[in-house]
């Protein structure tokens, strides 16, 4: 990075976050702190729900997806539509007519406040313990590649992230995701369009698409019905609907960025703004990774992207014959292709179907040596890091884009890490201060200053403990996934909460609350006696919550359930 | 304390003001629509390339 890349970068990242804060610097209202401006429309509202989802990870891991398996992996998202709809039809007039701060308050108006406080509890628990690797994650990459101190990286977008969100509460979230949004799109516009001309001389979009098509990197759709397939239309339709709504219609980050705003059709039409636009906007970041791939093919890379990994291992003469090797694989993948693409213009359908089936191999052939770098690296140190598909992407932008273009790249990982943060420390201090704090001291409710003085104290003191824990997470060896895991565990049951909240009306306090309790056990002990895959206890958690609530209902004594339907 | 409930807030029946659509339930049709034909839209993709 030179002196350019560094004027655009602090330029863009510092300065949206002073001009997040100069501007919300008078916030007093606990309705702005909490909700955001009163008078925010659907654009302000759909751009803060798109940036709260995006996070660094996004525009890091996916391109690397794309890269390394294909498109396939749009299909994850195919339930999101779905679920806003849902979301805009049912849970946010219901959370706008009840004029709440939080998703939690809403159980609290149906149920209990029991219940309200077990679902704000899952909610902290989950978030609070995610909070640092939203940090960590994007932080261990950039530092890695930019030869940056981790810590300071660290510290640098915690501090960002906390002064803003602290000083103007969501109203300042909501106002720097639009300008972070700006970022992160002339980002990656400018990274497709660098990519396009990059590559070679007369292939061109469709000659690269045919050749990632052909090499299977655009499966878009798969209908299959076979369960061991990861990515299919069913498990994106099925899956995605469920998680979707998990995190769109209970996960007060995402409920904060809607529930503000001038009046229901604003936020409504701000959800549907993302049911419109969320699939082609990943379709686009996973087809950018495809045509990494294809670029790939035709300059010069590594055999294993996370280069900093790579040459802390690769010191014995077993690691430079893989690197010979792999340059001579792509060699031979680089003839093979264009050989290919010669052969397809020839109106010969066998000498085309020979020149596929030869490209095909030597792309497999590629493939094989980079497993082999891998095991390689995992030989020589058990902890290394083997996936470096999270790197292919910046090495891209490091090595390929011209100055002033990385500083704006390198300035969408940071807008996106902190426009997910901001609006997480957002809502993990709202649910402390309105679920917890106002639950247990009543009296003080009616002092809005103070209340707005307390939300401002515990926004800060989860940015603190997220930075803290991000500081410490590199001692935890798989941490993501154990994260991913804790929060499968916790998703379900919370969800579970809000269905029979909305679809059950006979259920009362008491018997949903029992029943999210032995729920939550149930996934425990399953987590620790069986062997599946983690998201399924998704599923498990919300069908068990639901299944036990409408049991208990019936079995519980009338006095016990004497309560149900309250809010319903 | 958290505000009083919004009795002044549009019913479900209040058009949304959406040039084309004269109810929500319009609205949700075209974005159920537009999800069919994006998905539509990647399958000739998937045809055409892969």
């Amino acid at each position: 990075m030179n002196v350019a890349d560094w004027v655009v970068l602090l330029g863009t990242i510092v300065g949206i976050a002073a001009y997040g804060s100069w501007r919300t610097r008078h916030v007093r209202s606990l309705n702005t702190y909490l909700r955001g401006s009163t008078s925010a429309g659907w654009g302000t509202i759909g751009l803060s729900v798109m940036a709260t989802q995006a996070s660094a990870i996004t525009f890091l891991s996916i391109p690397g997806q794309g890269f390394e398996s294909g498109i396939g992996f749009v299909q994850n998202y195919f339930g999101l539509p779905l679920a806003l709809i849902i979301v805009c039809a049912v849970f946010l007039p219901m959370y706008r007519r009840l004029n709440v701060y939080t998703a939690y308050e809403f159980l609290g108006q149906r149920f209990d406040e029991k219940t309200r406080l077990l679902g704000a509890g899952l909610f902290l628990l989950q978030r609070g313990l995610a909070a640092g690797v939203t940090i960590y994650a994007p932080a261990i990459i950039i530092s890695t590649v930019l030869g940056w101190p981790l810590d300071l990286v660290i510290v640098f977008t915690g501090l960002l992230v906390i002064v803003y969100t602290v000083t103007g509460g969501s109203e300042a979230v909501a106002l720097t995701h639009k300008w972070q949004m700006a970022v992160i799109s002339a980002g990656m516009v400018t990274a497709m369009v660098v990519l396009l001309l990059r590559l070679p001389d007369g292939l061109g979009f469709s000659g690269a698409a045919h050749v990632a098509g052909a090499l299977g990197k655009l499966q878009a759709v798969d209908f299959s019905l076979d369960p061991s397939r990861r990515y299919t239309v069913w498990t994106g339709v099925f899956g995605g609907l469920f998680l979707s709504l998990s995190y769109f219609g209970t996960d007060q980050s995402q409920v904060q960025r809607y529930i503000g705003g001038a009046s229901l059709r604003e936020g409504r039409l701000g959800l549907m703004f993302n049911a419109v636009l969320k699939i082609p906007m990943q379709f686009v970041i996973l087809l950018l990774g495809a045509l990494l791939f294809v670029f790939y093919q035709f300059a010069p890379h590594p055999v294993f992207f996370n280069q900093a990994e790579w040459r802390r291992h690769a010191q014995d003469s077993r690691f430079h014959a893989i690197e010979a090797e792999h340059a001579t694989a792509v060699a031979q993948s680089q003839s093979a292709i264009r050989a290919w693409l010669e052969a397809r213009t020839s109106d010969d359908a066998g000498r085309e179907a020979s020149a596929r089936t030869a490209m095909v191999a030597a792309g497999d052939r590629t493939r094989e040596i980079r497993a082999e770098a891998k095991a390689a690296l995992a030989a020589a140190d058990p902890r290394a890091k083997t996936q470096d598909s999270d790197y292919v992407f910046i090495t891209f932008i490091l090595t390929q884009l011209p100055h002033g273009a990385v500083g704006l790249l390198v300035a969408v990982m940071f807008a996106s890490a902190l426009s997910s943060k901001a609006s997480e420390l957002a809502a993990l201090g709202t649910t402390t201060t309105i679920d917890f704090w106002r639950h247990f001291r009543p009296l003080a409710a009616a002092d809005e200053a103070r209340n707005v003085r307390v939300a401002r104290r515990f926004t800060a003191l989860w940015g603190v403990v997220a930075v803290a824990f991000a500081l410490f997470a590199g001692f935890a060896e798989n941490l993501i996934e154990s994260i991913n895991i804790l929060g499968s565990i916790f998703y379900g049951v919370l969800l579970g909460l809000f269905v029979v909240a909305f679809f059950f009306r006979r259920v009362g306090g008491p018997a949903v609350c029992l029943a999210a309790v032995t729920a939550q056990a149930l996934v425990i002990v399953m987590y620790f006696s069986l062997n599946i895959g983690y998201l399924w206890y998704n599923l498990i958690g919300c069908a068990a919550c639901i299944a036990f609530s409408v049991a208990l209902q019936a079995v519980l004594p009338p006095r016990a359930r004497a309560d149900e339907g309250r809010a319903g | 304390m958290t505000p009083a409930p919004r009795p002044d807030e549009p019913s479900e029946a209040e058009p949304p003001d959406v040039p084309g659509f004269r109810t929500w339930r319009g609205i949700y049709l075209f974005v159920f629509a537009w999800f069919v034909l994006v998905v539509i839209l990647l399958a000739v993709f998937t045809g055409i390339f892969a």
